[in-house]
């Protein structure tokens, strides 16, 4: 075996060095990426959540297909229908330069694909909320949309709190596949500095850890809401 | 409180005599059970209706009905002369002028006290938050739990936060309250307490209809008894005429199982 070879491919720290401007910008891709559709996957399942319970059949029958069809088809399909079916069949180009058009094509894929999670976790989180609370708020003369917008849904969110934090930490982890829709952020990154000056392990844990200094605060905070905003009964 | 019973009638009769709340023919059915048979019920402006009855018995499912937080099979519902619409905005505006007390309270488990209380003023009356907690503190202080109003409900007890419910439905001037078994999940100290602000309620020309087993409530506020078992009203009468000289078997043999001890 050639321990210097051995060395030099794995250890050494020097490519993390040298190219810590690019590992730096990947991640701020993949923090741009996940902020935006972190805040769309949000109002998205929300709105189908609130869809889900509705008193109109039809708005609840396309909630369900929505879902369905959603959570149960793999990201990268989408992503990649986002990348090619999107921009090249469709022709649809959401900015001129390739790499914001990828930008929103990944916003687009990955938000519609958290949503229907954020949908689920926040409809079990409307089963949490007594049925008195809804019959109070109806009695109180609130119609349907306000009772839940004022009653049943700021408990519900109370209630999934840290299941949300969950969906958010994989859904940050899933921006890593956003290369398949054109996007370039951090893992993209990792695949072309493996390409181009050999994977080294300083820079898959350099990519790794850097991960985990985006999920490991989130959990953190979304657990620290929890607690903090439980509503007791 | 017995020598309040008189003045509480007398209210009753002077007042206005036009129905508020009218059922006419209503029957309402679970999947195959049938649990409100043909009710006819007219409860006037300003009079206090106890229905009572056994266990299982449809008193829920009435006054659930009455303000539609259960839908009805056949027949009309009317308040104030309009009938109940079916669904949407124009549901929620009559329901906001009939008043619900519940068995379990209900008050919204994320609002403060006062929250509670404003809730509907501001979002259905359009009242301004100022306006609407001028007027919250004022039922407040009235149910005496004014010192209370940025408390959460969990850190009430239950005659507290039922009084708070009370409360809750008069900041929407209904025009009729209605109390499903509003002692019945509470210790026995704490029920005088609720019974107090509703007896003065009576007192004040309130329409109420209350479920309830509180006999001394029953003798004291309410004009006429309605009394229901399997889903229909088996008889009605004054309550000194239902308590001393029930007429039907059933209601008998319900006062005697309530009536020993
Ligand atoms: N949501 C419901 N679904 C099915 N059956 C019900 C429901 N609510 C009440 N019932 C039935 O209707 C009947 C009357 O119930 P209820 O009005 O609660 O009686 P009470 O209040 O007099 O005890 C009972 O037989 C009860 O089991
Ligand atoms: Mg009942």
């Amino acid at each position: 075996m050639d321990w210097n070879n051995f060395y030099d491919k794995l250890l050494n720290f020097g490519p993390f060095l040298e190219h810590s401007n690019e590992i730096w910008s990947g991640f701020l891709a993949t923090i741009r990426l996940s902020a935006m559709a972190a805040v769309l996957a949000l109002v998205l399942g929300t709105l189908l959540a609130a869809m889900r319970v509705s008193p109109v059949s039809v708005m609840r029958a396309t909630a369900t297909m929505y879902v369905n069809t959603l959570r149960n088809t793999p990201l990268t399909l989408i992503l990649l229908f986002c990348g090619l079916g999107l921009r090249d069949t469709l022709g649809f180009m959401a900015q001129a330069a390739p790499t914001v058009s990828g930008y929103w094509l990944a916003v687009a894929g990955l938000s519609a694909y958290t949503a229907a999670f954020v949908c689920e976790t926040l409809r079990s989180g409307i089963n949490t909320v007594p049925i008195g609370q809804a019959e109070a708020a109806r009695s109180v003369g609130l119609p349907f949309s306000q009772s839940l917008r004022l009653v049943i849904l700021p408990q519900a969110f109370r209630a999934v709190i840290a299941p949300l934090g969950s969906v958010l930490i994989a859904m940050i982890k899933n921006t890593s596949v956003a290369l398949v829709a054109g996007y370039f952020e951090a893992t993209a990154t990792m695949k072309q500095l493996f390409d181009d000056v050999g994977a080294t392990v300083p820079l898959f844990f350099g990519f790794a850890i850097g991960y985990m200094i985006l999920t490991l605060p989130t959990g953190l905070l979304f657990g620290w809401l929890a607690k903090r905003m439980a509503v007791t009964r | 409180m017995m020598d309040s019973a008189p003045a509480v009638k007398a209210v009753a009769a002077n007042g206005n005599d036009a129905p508020l709340v009218e059922l006419k023919n209503v029957n309402k059915y679970f999947g195959s059970v049938h649990v409100l048979k043909d009710i006819d019920l007219v409860v006037r402006r300003g009079e206090v209706v106890v229905v009572i009855g056994p266990s299982g018995g449809g008193k829920s499912t009435l006054c659930r009905t009455i303000n539609r937080l259960e839908s009805i099979d056949e027949g009309t519902i009317l308040i104030d002369g309009q009938p109940l619409p079916i669904e949407g905005k124009a549901l929620a505006r009559l329901r906001s002028e009939v008043g619900m007390v519940f068995q379990s309270f209900n008050l919204f488990a994320h609002k403060t006290i006062l929250q509670n209380v404003t809730l509907g003023p501001t979002k259905v009356l359009k009242l301004s938050k100022a306006q609407a907690k001028e007027e919250a503190m004022r039922l407040l202080e009235r149910v005496g739990i004014a010192h209370q109003a940025e408390k959460y409900p969990a850190q009430l007890s239950g005659g507290q936060q039922q009084r708070v419910a009370i409360a809750r439905a008069l900041a929407m001037h209904p025009k009729v309250m209605l109390f499903d078994e509003p002692t019945s999940a509470l210790d026995p100290e704490m029920i005088k307490e609720v019974l107090d602000v509703m007896t003065d309620l009576a007192r004040e020309g309130m329409t109420m209809v209350v479920v309830t087993h509180e006999m001394g409530f029953a003798r004291n506020a309410a004009n006429r008894i309605v009394f229901i078992a399997d889903g229909q009203i088996v008889e009605e009468n004054t309550p000194e005429e239902f308590f001393t000289n029930a007429q039907s078997e059933r209601a008998k043999d319900f006062l005697s199982k309530i009536l020993v001890h």
